[in-house]
């Protein structure tokens, strides 16, 4: 790991809605690879600079560059580069599991025949083979989770984005998709993602931390142990989180 | 190109696999092309009739006569003075009143002219007209009864009469569902083309969907295109149903070419799509997009030239007709079925519904963005 690729790096990233700054000047580096915790209050801005960095909000000031794509103007090659999973399960209910897939497969270009594999292989790993025709409204929600974090990494993306992806699962599942997301890893997809489980936060490489719109500390769950002299990551996070003015 | 045929796959999946969907596309068309044209009904009869009857003479009872063996009127009450007949009309027993004054026929013999006087219940201003203009056709039709007589027993020498008859061109027997039909049909491509568009893409807002399809490479006109084209063919799907109904229940058929029509109805459902899709960029849930589209229909309806006339509107109203793309379709649609107008006729109409479709689509691409 002496030459870490950089694909994600940003300068000063601010969101301004009128006199509100949702996030102020934040400025860090992701690494190919590395699962990186996007941790923060409700309200601190998480979504908001997520929203920035896929390409669906325009900055208000700052530099950000996502796959060596600028968030300014190249923001169709971003898209093309990443994954994305959504707070909202985004999947069409209405569509079956395999119909999903081809759909979002076909969105991100590739060919029938990587489709067609591709599609048989997740879902004999998903265990859902014979699953595949029915409609993903009849699933139960860890099931859906998991189908939308493997259709957002369906299309080998760079990197893959994911919004809270865990909410309102329980932990067994919690647990298996995180299993997920070290795969993904491992295959050299660099996972960026929001939570609010702080466990969770113990999973990632790095953590950044947000309050109140501005990144407060960002290391490794030991460093940021040690530097807070604190015994869990839920300590690291109340001690930083305290010192937040905006509330829920 | 590859990607829009997989969301066109996506959408016609979801429309067919939508079981109200289905039955709003068949059934509605159906129903409200059976229904509407009935009970939308601007014939009248039994028009309920109150004579004041003062002079009590043959000329009188004639002149009574003629109104119950017209057809229109049903004599509903017979008053002896005009205060006893105002009642009925208060009572809503009688929409007419005629009040035949004392010596009504010897002022007619002797004089050669008299009066009568109508009253007309206006609660409901339509019943009212019709009903007047009604009586003075029967007036009249009693007037030239009685001089044929006179000159078969010449006595005095009679003015030289005009005598007026009328005859309507393309629709000779005045047959209203021939007016209404092509109207509500009209109506029924307008509701499925700019309601559902509106409303299927305010779904996947609420879903969130939509947001997935934002941080993908879809294109823009991809994604318009990909709503669009399954809403046209739906479009055309419902005009057709209309047509065969409106062959198989009235016997209505163009009387110049479908084809025309056909013609028209792709340029106004790109139109009126795209409405539908400017629609959807205004609402964030369903029931925003149903009060909005709501508001526009119900202003599309009434100032559509349907049930009132635009020429007998007043003139900011006129604007406002010239303003409603659906006025332009009923009035081809109109042309083309009742008199059988040609290519040539409705290229004026054609032009204006290509502006409108160019119009609403560069409002709704403008105003949909892939940001937040």
């Amino acid at each position: 790991m002496a030459e870490k690729e950089v694909v994600i790096k940003t300068n000063k990233l601010t969101k301004k809605f009128g006199d509100f700054v949702a996030v102020s000047e934040i400025t860090f580096e992701v690494f190919k690879g590395e699962i990186f915790g996007f941790l923060g209050a409700n309200g601190a801005g998480k979504t908001t600079a997520m929203k920035m960095l896929i390409g669906i909000s325009k900055p208000s000031s700052g530099t950000a560059n996502i796959a060596g794509f600028d968030v300014y103007k190249n923001t169709e090659s971003i898209k093309k580069s990443i994954g994305y999973m959504s707070q909202k399960f985004s999947l069409y209910e209405d569509l079956t599991i395999k119909e999903n897939i081809i759909l979002f497969g076909g969105i991100y270009g590739l060919n029938d025949y990587d489709i067609e594999t591709k599609c048989n292989g997740l879902l004999e790993k998903l265990n859902l083979q014979n699953d595949a025709d029915k409609l993903v409204n009849s699933l139960p929600l860890g099931w859906k989770q998991k189908l939308a974090f493997s259709t957002a990494i369906f299309h080998m993306p760079k990197i893959v984005f994911l919004d809270e992806p865990t909410g309102g699962v329980d932990p067994i599942t919690r647990r298996q998709f995180w299993d997920m997301i070290y795969e993904a890893a491992h295959n050299g997809i660099t996972v960026f993602v929001t939570t609010h489980y702080m466990e969770e936060a113990e999973y990632c490489d790095r953590v950044s931390i947000m309050v109140d719109g501005r990144i407060e500390a960002l290391d490794s769950p030991e460093n940021l142990k040690k530097q807070f002299n604190a015994a869990t990551m839920d300590d690291v996070f109340l001690m930083l989180a305290r010192k937040a003015k905006r509330g829920d | 190109m590859r990607i829009l045929k997989f969301l066109l796959r996506k959408e016609f999946l979801q429309i067919f696999r939508n079981k109200l969907m289905i039955r709003m596309i068949f059934a509605v068309p159906v129903i409200q092309l059976i229904l509407l044209p009935f009970a939308a009904n601007y014939e009248m009869k039994n028009i309920n009739l109150c004579i004041v009857d003062h002079d009590h003479s043959e000329y009188s009872r004639n002149l009574t006569y003629k109104f119950t063996s017209s057809g229109y009127f049903q004599l509903t009450a017979i008053a002896d003075s005009y205060k006893k007949a105002l009642k009925v009309i208060e009572e809503d027993r009688a929409d007419l009143i005629i009040e035949i004054p004392e010596g009504f026929e010897r002022e007619l013999i002797r004089d050669n002219q008299t009066k009568v006087m109508l009253i007309a219940n206006a609660i409901n201003g339509q019943t009212s007209g019709l009903s007047v203009s009604y009586a003075n056709s029967i007036i009249n039709d009693f007037n030239s009864d009685i001089r044929a007589k006179w000159i078969q027993i010449p006595r005095i020498n009679p003015q030289p009469m005009i005598e007026i008859t009328t005859s309507n061109w393309f629709n000779p027997k005045m047959n209203y569902k021939y007016f209404m039909v092509p109207g509500v049909l009209v109506l029924l491509v307008t509701l499925v083309g700019f309601l559902l568009t509106a409303i299927n893409v305010v779904k996947e807002k609420e879903d969130g969907t939509i947001e997935q399809l934002n941080v993908s490479p879809i294109k823009k006109y991809q994604f318009i295109l990909g709503k669009l084209i399954p809403f046209w063919i739906l479009g055309n799907i419902v005009l057709s149903v209309g047509f065969i109904i409106s062959y198989v229940v009235y016997g209505i058929y163009p009387a110049g070419s479908y084809l025309l029509i056909y013609l028209f109805a792709a340029i106004y459902l790109i139109g009126l799509l795209g409405f539908g899709l400017f629609v959807s960029t205004l609402a964030e849930t369903q029931q925003q997009a149903m009060f909005i589209s709501y508001f526009f229909m119900t202003i599309f309806i009434l100032l559509g030239g349907l049930f009132a006339p635009i020429d007998n509107m007043p003139d900011w109203a006129k604007i406002l007709a010239y303003l409603n793309p659906v006025s332009y379709f009923i009035e081809v649609m109109r042309m083309i079925v009742l008199k059988g107008s040609g290519f040539m006729d409705i290229l004026k109409y054609l032009g204006i519904i290509s502006l409108f479709a160019a119009g609403f689509n560069l409002l709704a691409i403008f105003n949909y963005k892939k940001t937040v």
